[in-house]
């Protein structure tokens, strides 16, 4: 809480107090912590004199604005049009496997949330997932899991 | 490639010595003389609704406003578009000299870069570019400083006003118009807002002179046109080419050899059937684009594309206004409906009809353009629709 | 400086207006009617419903009427083919998203998504029905308002109102696309968020998304239960609202008839709230003298001026969640309505001769933060809940209309005696400005002995529908006990709309503005304009309720509350003085610190 707190009046503090500063306030939090929780969000509606159910209002537009729990690393898939015609599916599956949970769900031990997404803008190298900000393209089932593999290598360390 | 009827051209990505010599180039005119030149060059927008640049520039430079503002839209979402994230990858000075240009022109003294949030990868290279730019252009005496800010995974957030209320801290819902952005766009304020490839042109009529650019294209669509394309190609990327071409020279380049219909202008753009790509032309007097085409051949079922379509706006609309919000439901569970048989095949004409009230009773663009995809995949691919 | 003029045809109709004109209002000019749902005169322009599309002559697109402003030589089609293709199309899309399930719904009749189906005849439902049957449960936490999303049409009138009448934002639009509906912080449920209880939003909903808890069967069982000694309270401005439910014209005075049908509904005393009004005035005008006493004299550090008055229910959570390091500046006098309970259920229940525990009370509000107020726990003085049930203007307009009661035939009556007399001041309480202005009434006449220096006790400067009124009165020619007050201008303001409040607050925190008292209407222009009141609502029907009430004042025999002959003798043979230990006890509160963006 007490840092949590510290964060957001940084964040405050480097973006300002007004309304324009609340997209990339929000943004620096789900950068920092992949999720809103409503303490963040009600703290933040306090410092920018906002209403909390405005604030959250503004979140929930923005796909990225998590307001639900996300794990450490936030894996979107790409599910539109070329992603699809290029085997995203098989992606899916195959990440649904290696990580054990479905779509929209977070591994137990909050390492991976494995969620689909919309046009990312790599049509030309479908399929194509984000794993928090870094993009994966030209996936197959093997390289999507490998990837993954060492994103929990990298955990572990 | 020799016996293509495509002129592949390279503008965009050229690479230029010393790019900031085009600014110093152009700091030498008026405000006025650029616009005129870039009236003159006949460049329209490249974000797809093809408004003239300089006629957006000149409207914002009469406001009678103290604080103006440009800003280059790079929420570029369209599916099957991504020519301005390699465009600000490999080109990003070229832009930034187009954001200085329109600000020196209109009389602003704030540029903001709005990139989707699906693009911050591309972060951590333009931010140390963005701070060498904004101090070139202090050291030249330019009251002009650039600004990064970021989407966070709202398609509509393309759209000009949206993107301004995103800006603004809130939700991405596009506003009543008129008041255009030219009088009354971010924070209310006089607003130019172009799309990059838009800013990267005009940074290269600059360098290249108006008549270099007008040799290019036909009358109503001057110049080259970066394109996005993708699908069922062997060759799928981005290429910068001549506008004005017929579908059928395209799909010769870029083919397959079994492609049966091309969608032009992303989701919400016009899918064209294999009997029409002779007497289909992309570019303005035709199907204008904001550069995506997209193949399909003959091993895909449309339904399934279409599906997907209406899939991506239900979940895209901004919802505010009645047509896009509950007519995409309409459209989507429509033709789910027909397929389960639940619906006669008739019911198909009920959602053209409804497709058609979406269009002109929408509130934006959005809306507006969903009969694109719907009426030209129901109409020429009725069977796949149904069965 | 004068604006421009601009000529345009409306259906081949030329017309000449003022430039920023919309083309809605420049139709109603013509007298044509264009159909509209996310509009309301109170709010700001949506243009989101499309039900109000026009064809403009070389516009690619309709045009939504209530968002475009006219241009020169505009030609204009409101009921060409595709304008009624589309308005047909909109309203059938609002309906396969919507629980038709009319004849279920409180605003049957009364609703203006209905009224436009039968309008243009949406009989033949073409489209699926794309309801979300998640959405067909109700959140009815709040005992004061039901938000049901199965009715909703997503015109955000409510969450306009919520955010631009009364800063108050309880309500947000909340995700995007299919998922995309109106709700709360987190979607938590309206009793556990900031929500002032106003009803605003109800008052401003087309439909049946938004409406008041509906406590009409209980007050029948109360009624109809033999056990139970049942006394109803009316407040101000249900008597000159109730009427516009039953066949009268907006702001006719039916209190008389409003008094006979409650005798005829059957409860056992029809009794009135502007008598606790008129106590409600010596209490606070008491207390405000007493403040400024400890302020002036003994130089208390302690004690807050301004005071606040603390009549509304709304303002009084709104001062508890925004500014909760300001309670001491409320007056800690209770509302009217529950000093009526108070005083019912311990005066009035052993005057009678009643067992408190067999006496139910039931109030007819102009407001659904009554319903609220009443069931807070610090609201039972007499050791039972004071205040019973509280029903809305409308809610009795439905019992009236149950009962088969022909109410424009009806004769007028009195209210009963023991707590059924009020003064003129107490009826204005119905009106923004009209607390102060009663409480200026009898404070001077107390300090000086002399009337209030205003002609006929007309208080101009606090009435009318200005955001915020100021006024400055120099008090001169004090009794001795008074002295201190000697020479002093007394400065007052009134604010209404929370907004407005907001703005008034602020300002005094940060020590811009200074007064001695201010009066708070949650509502704008006051209670009249409340949240229980009848539907529609516009600044026009606001207008003619308040004529109602300052010519209800204007008629009454006692203009001024401690004229009053019940409430001195309830002081006399009850409570004894104003402020005294008794009257604490019954008629004062006190107020919680809630959190700022959480209940």
């Amino acid at each position: 809480m007490q840092e949590q707190n510290e964060l957001i009046k940084i964040l405050v503090e480097k973006h300002g107090r007004t309304r324009n500063a609340l997209m990339p306030i929000l943004q620096d939090i789900v950068a920092e912590k992949q999720f809103l929780e409503p303490s963040d969000i009600a703290l933040v509606a306090e410092e920018l004199d906002l209403s909390a159910a405005d604030v959250y209002g503004t979140a929930t537009f923005y796909t990225f604005l998590d307001t639900v729990p996300r794990g450490k690393n936030v894996i979107r898939v790409c599910k539109t049009i070329s992603c699809y015609m290029s085997g995203k599916d098989e992606i899916i599956n195959a990440l649904e496997k290696v990580l054990n949970i479905k779509v929209g769900d977070t591994t137990v031990d909050k390492q991976f949330t494995l969620l689909t997404a919309n046009c990312m803008g790599w049509c030309h190298k479908g399929p194509v997932m984000l794993i928090n900000d870094d993009v994966y393209h030209s996936l197959t089932p093997e390289a999507a899991i490998e990837i993954v593999q060492q994103y929990k290598e990298k955990s572990k360390n | 490639m020799d016996t293509s009827n495509l002129k592949k051209v390279d503008i965009i990505f050229s690479k230029v010595d010393n790019p900031l010599q085009i600014l110093d180039k152009a700091l030498q005119k008026s405000p006025d003389d650029i616009i005129n030149e870039i009236i003159d060059s006949g460049l329209k927008g490249r974000g797809g609704a093809g408004f003239p640049t300089g006629l957006k520039w000149k409207f914002t430079k009469n406001e009678d406003s103290d604080v103006k503002y440009v800003i280059c839209n790079a929420d570029e979402g369209e599916p099957g578009t991504f020519k301005d994230r390699q465009i600000i990858e490999e080109v990003p000075e070229k832009i930034f000299i187009g954001m200085a240009l329109a600000a020196y022109c209109i009389g602003a003294k704030e540029a903001y870069m709005y990139l989707r949030g699906e693009y911050n990868f591309l972060k951590k290279d333009i931010i140390p570019k963005m701070e060498w730019f904004n101090n070139e252009i202090k050291n030249r005496g330019l009251d002009v400083t650039l600004y990064l800010r970021s989407g966070s995974g709202a398609y509509i957030c393309g759209e000009e006003s949206a993107l301004f209320e995103s800006m603004e801290g809130k939700r991405g819902e596009p506003r009543n118009k008129p008041p255009y952005p030219t009088k009354a766009g971010y924070n209310n304020k006089p607003t130019s807002i172009n799309n990059v490839e838009t800013l990267v042109f005009v940074t290269m009529i600059q360098h290249l002179g108006v008549e270099e650019f007008k040799k290019l294209g036909t009358k109503d669509s001057r110049g080259s046109k970066v394109f996005s394309i993708s699908g069922d190609t062997p060759i799928p990327g981005i290429y910068e080419l001549e506008l004005g071409m017929k579908v059928s020279d395209f799909v010769r380049e870029f083919g397959d050899g079994d492609t049966k219909a091309v969608q032009i202008g992303g989701a919400s753009g016009f899918c064209v059937p294999r009997k029409n790509f002779e007497n289909t032309i992309i570019g303005f007097e035709g199907i204008p684009t904001g550069g995506s085409v997209m193949l399909f051949n003959s091993s895909r079922s449309m339904y399934n594309i279409l599906h997907n379509y209406l899939d991506f706006f239900v979940e895209e609309s901004c919802a505010q206004c009645t047509p896009c919000r509950a007519g995409l439901q309409q459209l989507l569970k429509g033709i789910e409906a027909i397929k389960r048989r639940e619906k006669p095949a008739s019911y198909l004409n009920e959602l053209i009809k409804l497709s058609q009230t979406m269009k002109v009773a929408s509130k934006c663009g959005l809306g507006q353009s969903v009969a694109n995809p719907f009426v030209s995949i129901v109409e020429n691919f009725k069977e796949e629709i149904i069965f | 400086m004068a604006k421009a003029l601009i000529n345009l045809k409306i259906n081949d109709i030329p017309i000449t207006v003022e430039e920023g004109t919309t083309i809605l209002d420049a139709a109603k000019k013509l007298n044509i009617k264009i159909p509209t749902l996310c509009d309301h005169p109170d709010l700001s322009v949506a243009g989101n419903c499309r039900v109000c599309v026009v064809e403009v002559k070389g516009a690619r697109y309709l045009q939504a009427a209530c968002a475009t402003p006219v241009a020169e030589g505009m030609e204009i089609y409101t009921n060409s083919q595709t304008v009624r293709q589309s308005r047909k199309h909109v309203i059938e899309l609002l309906l396969s998203e919507h629980n038709a399930d009319c004849t279920s719904c409180s605003r049957n009749s009364k609703c203006e998504l209905q009224d436009l189906a039968a309008e243009y005849h949406i009989f033949d439902r073409v489209l699926l029905d794309i309801l979300d049957p998640e959405n067909l449960i109700a959140d009815i936490s709040s005992p004061a308002i039901k938000k049901d999303i199965s009715k909703c049409i997503h015109c955000q009138r409510c969450v306009r109102t919520c955010e631009e009448l009364q800063y108050v934002s309880a309500l947000a639009v909340i995700g995007k696309g299919a998922e995309q509906h109106i709700g709360t912080f987190f979607d938590y449920p309206l009793n556990e968020v900031v929500c002032t209880n106003c009803g605003q939003c109800v008052l401003h909903c087309p439909t049946g998304a938004l409406t008041e808890r509906n406590y009409v069967e209980e007050v029948w069982d109360a009624i109809n239960d033999p056990t139970k000694h049942v006394v109803v309270q009316t407040a101000p401005a249900v008597r000159v609202a109730i009427g516009e439910e039953l066949g009268f014209a907006y702001g006719t005075r039916v209190t008389g008839k409003m008094v006979t049908a409650l005798k005829r509904l059957g409860f056992d005393s029809v009794l009135d709230t502007d008598f606790t009004a008129d106590l409600t005035i010596l209490e606070e005008g008491t207390e405000l003298l007493t403040r400024l006493k400890r302020a002036l004299v003994d130089k208390d550090p302690e004690v807050k001026i301004p005071m606040f008055t603390s009549c509304s229910p709304g303002w009084i959570k709104f001062m508890e969640h925004l500014y909760p390091e300001m309670l001491g500046h409320l007056s800690t006098c209770k509302s009217p309505q529950q000093m009526f309970g108070a005083v019912a259920k311990t005066y009035y229940a052993q005057k009678k001769g009643i067992n408190s525990k067999d006496m139910i009370v039931v109030s007819v509000m102009p407001c659904t933060a009554k319903k609220y107020e009443a069931q807070r726990p610090e609201m039972r003085s007499s050791g039972y809940q004071d205040v019973d049930y509280v029903l809305t203007t409308r809610e009795l307009a439905t019992m009236i209309k149950q009962a088969g009661i022909d109410f424009m035939s009806l004769p007028e009556s009195d209210y009963d005696p023991l707590m059924g007399e009020s003064s003129g001041a107490g009826v204005i309480f119905g009106a923004t400005g009209g607390v102060m202005e009663a409480a200026l009434r009898t404070a001077y006449e107390i300090v000086t002995g002399r009337e209030v220096p205003f002609k006929n006790l007309e208080i101009t400067p606090v009435r009318g529908f200005d955001g915020i009124k100021e006024a400055t009165i120099k008090i001169e020619g004090t009794k001795p006990e008074w002295s201190f007050l000697e020479g002093v201008e007394l400065k007052v303001a009134v604010a209404h709309e929370l907004a407005n409040a907001n703005k008034l607050v602020r300002a005094i925190k940060e020590g811009k503005l200074h007064y001695h008292f201010i009066e708070i209407m949650t509502c704008p222009g006051g209670c009249l304009g409340g949240g229980g009141q009848p539907y529609p609502v516009s600044w026009e029907i606001r207008q003619m309720r308040a004529q109602g009430i300052y010519s209800e004042d204007e008629n009454l025999p006692l203009r001024k509350s401690h004229d009053n002959p019940e409430v001195m003798q309830l002081y006399e043979e009850y409570l004894g003085q104003p402020n005294s230990h008794k009257a604490h006890e019954l008629l004062h509160t006190h107020y919680f610190p809630r959190k700022k963006y959480l209940n």
